[in-house]
């Protein structure tokens, strides 16, 4: 660990980008700063001089970064994308989990290991909460959906509500479908027929 | 034939179409392969994604696919290209500022590639008299034909591209932004973002890529070379779907069919209007109405365009050299040909299904002697490239 690094983060998304700031912060790195702009972003980065350079693979400023590798004048110290012939596995792991590392050529690869860990981790963990919110949103409009379904079954067929959802339960079984998706279903016929 | 799966990554623009009317016309079923369409948002991504196993071939830019072979500017991965997907397509685009700036300083018609790059040599000695900024221009990536074709442009009329302007890589999307916005002042990029800047008023075309070169070789579908020697058969199937979807795409009844399936969100996700117009090179150049139309703006494979010439590839690594960005050694160059491979196009093209499709295209420009036609500059010769090299090291002229 080397609380001295200076380590830029490059991601449009506020909360993923506090994430992996925090848990920067809380292994001891000291020197954190997350770029929001996507303009200028090179001058950006040269007037912040980082060690280490975090971005998103979202991120279509990807290949604004490939200017770095570049020999020319505007480049004032050469940068290495975290990888070479034998890391493959690291590469691997960092792509995965859609993050990428930029670090100053010749930085030791050992000091900045933990760095990469820690925003695959983070970035792997906040992927993992993505997924599980929009798991319940769309627990939760199925809700709502089905919902609308047994009310129309309830005022055409003249059922009770028990029975209305035990209809559509009975039609996915058989269908082999979601009970959600017949509910679509009997909300988009409902719709047409109106 | 059995059935394979692919997966194959695309940046959103038009020279993808090949690849994208493959699958979506179901030419590549035709071939047992199921094709899964990966949409990605940089170079990089597409790169490395396709280095590590990832993605089984990609849509390229070409000079990657050379720069990737030869471990230049990145770690190398050997890529072997057997289909060429597009040939020009960019264009090179000024804010109305320095579109004024350079028909005031130019002696010639602005048409002429040579005229506005003299001129422009004068615009920069006039701003640096006058202690102005240095003009900015922006390209897609640093290897790119992008960033080939506007540096041979200007440095055609003595202007040094890494001394006497700023020249930064943008992602297309933030191009037109940044010209409204005055952080750059002109860029070379593909479509549609040339003829979005003209369609909002704060850009005007200046040149299309096939002025600067006639047949420039833009985008590519490269594999690995070690995926290709275990699976040879797969790619031979795949470059005969790829042959089938350029004699669909030139066949010109079914134009409106191809800018319907291009357009789509998932595939190229702009308006159909702008990839017929692209298709057809017929394009707005100016805010005012003025267009153009010329056929070789983009070919999708048209007059054997598909075919994966050597001289591409020792053209592209010329440039790297000349720009600095890798040394020469014959070694290097015989990499850099070696990773284009006709042969493999060629034995596609042999296959029965492909024949019939192949003698559909007609033929309707002329391949320059030296495959790539730059308006300036000696012939390219791949047998003396330091000779090409230092031709044009010659001391400008003009301002």
């Amino acid at each position: 660990m080397d609380p001295a690094l200076n380590i830029v983060i490059v991601d449009e998304n506020p909360v993923r980008a506090a994430i992996l700031a925090d848990g920067l912060r809380e292994a001891g790195y000291t020197r954190v700063t997350r770029i929001e702009e996507t303009t200028s972003l090179l001058a950006r980065i040269y007037s912040l001089d980082p060690d280490v350079i975090v971005i998103d693979l979202e991120n279509p400023s990807r290949d604004v970064l490939a200017q770095m590798f570049q020999v020319s004048r505007v480049v004032k110290r050469p940068i290495a994308m975290f990888v070479d012939q034998s890391d493959a596995a690291a590469i691997e792991a960092a792509v995965d989990a859609g993050v990428s590392a930029y670090i100053v050529d010749g930085l030791k690869k050992e000091r900045i290991k933990g760095i990469l860990d820690l925003c695959i981790s983070r970035f792997n963990a906040f992927a993992r909460l993505t997924n599980e919110l929009e798991r319940a949103q769309n627990a939760l409009s199925e809700r709502k959906v089905i919902d609308r379904a047994k009310g129309i079954l309830m005022k055409v067929k003249n059922v009770g509500e028990a029975e209305a959802y035990a209809l559509l339960r009975k039609t996915a079984m058989n269908e082999n479908k979601k009970i959600a998706e017949v509910a679509q279903s009997v909300v988009t016929a409902a719709e047409l027929l109106k | 034939m059995s059935d394979d799966s692919l997966r194959i990554g695309f940046i959103p623009l038009v020279d993808a179409a090949a690849l994208l009317i493959a699958v979506d016309k179901g030419f590549a079923a035709e071939q047992g392969l199921t094709v899964d369409l990966v949409r990605e948002v940089s170079w990089s991504n597409v790169r490395d994604k396709l280095n590590i196993g990832l993605l089984d071939a990609a849509h390229l830019l070409a000079p990657i696919a050379v720069s990737s072979t030869l471990g230049i500017g990145h770690v190398k991965v050997p890529l072997l290209s057997s289909f060429v997907l597009g040939l020009n397509g960019n264009a090179i685009t000024v804010s109305p500022a320095l579109y004024g700036a350079l028909a005031a300083a130019a002696d010639g018609d602005l048409s002429n590639p040579n005229s506005t790059a003299l001129a422009l040599a004068r615009v920069v000695a006039q701003r640096r008299k006058s202690g102005a900024a240095p003009l900015t221009f922006a390209m897609t990536f640093p290897f790119s034909m992008h960033n080939y074709q506007i540096r041979f442009w200007m440095a055609a009329g003595g202007v040094d591209p890494d001394e006497d302007v700023r020249l930064v890589v943008l992602p297309p999307p933030f191009m037109v932004d940044s010209l409204s916005s005055r952080q750059v002042d002109g860029f070379c990029v593909g479509a549609p973002w040339n003829s979005i800047a003209v369609e909002l008023g704060i850009g005007r075309i200046l040149h299309f890529g096939c002025d600067v070169m006639a047949r420039a070789p833009e985008k590519v579908l490269a594999v690995r070379t070690a995926w290709a020697a275990n699976c040879g058969d797969v790619l031979k199937r795949l470059t005969v779907a790829l042959v089938r979807a350029v004699a669909f795409i030139n066949e010109p009844s079914n134009i409106d069919e191809v800018s319907t399936l291009l357009a789509a969100p998932s595939r190229v996700g702009v308006a159909e209007e702008i990839i017929r117009r692209t298709l057809e090179g017929r394009m707005r150049m100016a805010p005012d109405g003025t267009s153009r139309v010329n056929p070789d703006y983009i070919i999708i494979g048209r007059d054997g365009a598909a075919r994966p010439e050597r001289v591409y590839a020792a053209w592209l690594y010329a440039q790297m050299v000349r720009w600095n960005q890798a040394p020469f050694s014959a070694d290097l160059l015989a990499a850099a040909e070696a990773s284009f491979s006709p042969d493999l196009y060629d034995l596609a093209l042999s296959e029965p299904t492909s024949r019939a499709h192949a003698a559909s295209s007609v033929v309707s420009s002329v391949v320059p002697a030296d495959h790539i036609g730059a308006f300036a500059g000696p012939l390219f010769d791949p047998r003396d490239v330091a000779g090409y090299i230092h031709a044009l090291k010659r001391p400008a002229h003009g301002c």
